[in-house]
């Protein structure tokens, strides 16, 4: 692996975006705006606001993470420019770490100003504080690109690449304990939620909401989430393909 | 003759059983311009990424200067443009440059010095900050044809590279194409166009998967009785079946 590479790959899928002012704007600003929405959904009932919102700051990043990702490395395959890539010395692991840092980056611009909007205007109260809060919207933003990167191998079109948001993202996000705590869902519910990573993800949102200090069972949900990460990287290195 | 390409035995097969390429046997000589020439779906794609190693090969083995198709040591001198433009649009022609020579693992001190070089090469000094995507398609052929230049490599694998150009244009490619053969790196070529035929070295006439001539173009004239390769490649089609 070269640092070189992974870094040069990190700055160009970032130079990417900048060139599309559009896109840009619509991960900064749809999630504070989605917050302020939901705020005024909840008029009146300020406990359910502040107790889901904190959940939404661990969900956005991994959803806009996973359509960007899936998409742009989408493109990636079939405008051939991967393809030359894996004939030149750039490793697989530079490249999929490269786009890994920066999405990374960009869901942790995205998590500053939705949690400045969040903690700010709309006085969520996070006891975990706003480090904390930022360090799990990262590891969702992270956990987006690994699956985005892992799942674009399996589309032909960006259409279809869309399509697997619903068919990837929305049964994890049914069951994730946004909309009811877990242990009152069905045992066969349970059972899947247990296995994917959205819900640690949001458990972890959970506990940062309501403990001060950083608990072991915070440290497990975050390892959780990373190794489902990590894990979906390699899945994706795996559909690279390159002799030698 | 030295050979830059040996392949032997070569299959491969996709899904359900299709077979792409059916026992391929080629040698193609160093230092020439070589055409790969023959219809869409006769398999030239297949065959040239096998060769740069970017596909898995069913049986058989492929030798690129000595070595594996595919394997590190020729990551340096083997480049190759696909036939999609294989570039980023929603960069600038400097900033697609700059991101394929750092890929290269060409050191920052160098990068601007290569940089200017491949911009005068492709003719492109003065479009360096412009989006590609706002390039003209001859102009993005030349962004891709300056990747595929990086670091002089001994061969150079373009997959039609002149379709959809106007005839200036290729014309002007093809007297880069013979000036980079003059400075001693091997081309490979794939066309569909029997035209660009006469203007390599080396031909190589593929058709539904098999190889049915790979010879100059002068022996092919002579051997088939022919005035020109489209002549020649219909005796050959007309003689198999």
């Amino acid at each position: 692996m070269s640092l070189n590479r992974t870094i040069s790959t990190t700055k160009r899928v970032l130079s990417q975006l900048k060139h599309d002012k559009r896109t840009i704007a619509l991960i900064f600003i749809v999630p504070p705006v989605l917050l302020t929405i939901l705020k005024y959904v909840f008029d009146g009932q300020s406990q359910v606001f502040d107790s889901i919102a904190p959940m939404l700051l661990g969900i956005f990043p991994m959803i806009m993470m996973f359509l960007i990702s899936s998409i742009v490395t989408l493109r990636e395959r079939s405008s051939g420019t991967l393809s030359r890539l894996m004939t030149m010395p750039i490793s697989k692991t530079d490249f999929i770490f490269g786009y890994a840092l920066a999405f990374s980056l960009i869901g942790l611009f995205q998590a500053l100003i939705t949690s400045g909007v969040m903690l700010g205007l709309l006085r969520v109260t996070v006891l975990g504080g706003t480090i904390q809060t930022l360090i799990i919207a990262v590891i969702a933003s992270f956990l987006g690109t690994s699956l985005g990167l892992f799942t674009s191998a399996f589309a032909r079109s960006e259409f279809q690449a869309i399509q697997f948001m619903p068919a990837f993202i929305f049964p994890q996000l049914l069951v994730c304990g946004l909309f009811i705590a877990r242990n009152n869902m069905a045992k066969p519910l349970q059972w899947f939620a247990d296995i994917m990573p959205l819900s640690y993800s949001v458990d972890a949102m959970k506990q940062i909401t309501i403990m001060s200090n950083w608990g072991h069972v915070l440290t497990k949900d975050i390892v959780i989430v990373l190794l489902f990460a990590i894990f979906a990287l390699v899945l994706g290195s795996t559909t690279i393909h390159r002799k030698g | 003759m030295s050979s830059i390409v040996k392949i032997n035995n070569l299959n491969i097969t996709v899904a359900r059983n299709l077979s792409i390429l059916k026992n391929i046997n080629l040698e193609l000589p160093l230092g020439q311009t070589i055409g790969f020439i023959g219809p869409s779906g006769a398999g030239k794609t297949t065959l040239i990424r096998a060769i740069v190693g970017s596909l898995k090969i069913s049986s058989g083995e492929i030798f690129v200067l000595g070595q594996r198709a595919g394997s590190k040591e020729l990551r340096h001198k083997v480049s190759y443009m696909t036939q999609e433009l294989s570039i980023y649009p929603d960069l600038t022609v400097k900033e697609n440059l700059i991101y394929f020579i750092t890929m290269m693992g060409i050191s920052k001190s160098e990068t601007e010095k290569i940089l200017q070089k491949l911009l005068d090469r492709v003719d492109l000094s003065d479009k360096a900050n412009i989006l590609v995507n706002n390039l003209s398609s001859g102009q993005k052929q030349r962004v891709s044809l300056a990747i595929a230049l990086i670091d002089s490599p001994e061969l150079i694998v373009l997959d039609e590279p002149t379709v959809g150009l106007d005839p200036v244009l290729r014309q002007k490619l093809w007297l880069l194409f013979n000036d980079l053969s003059r400075q001693g790196s091997t081309l490979i070529i794939s066309s569909h166009s029997m035209d660009e035929a006469s203007k390599c070295d080396y031909l190589v006439l593929v058709r539904d998967g098999k190889i049915i001539a790979a010879e100059t173009p002068t022996e092919l004239l002579r051997r088939t009785s022919s005035k020109t390769v489209e002549e020649s490649f219909l005796k050959l089609v007309g003689d198999k079946e």
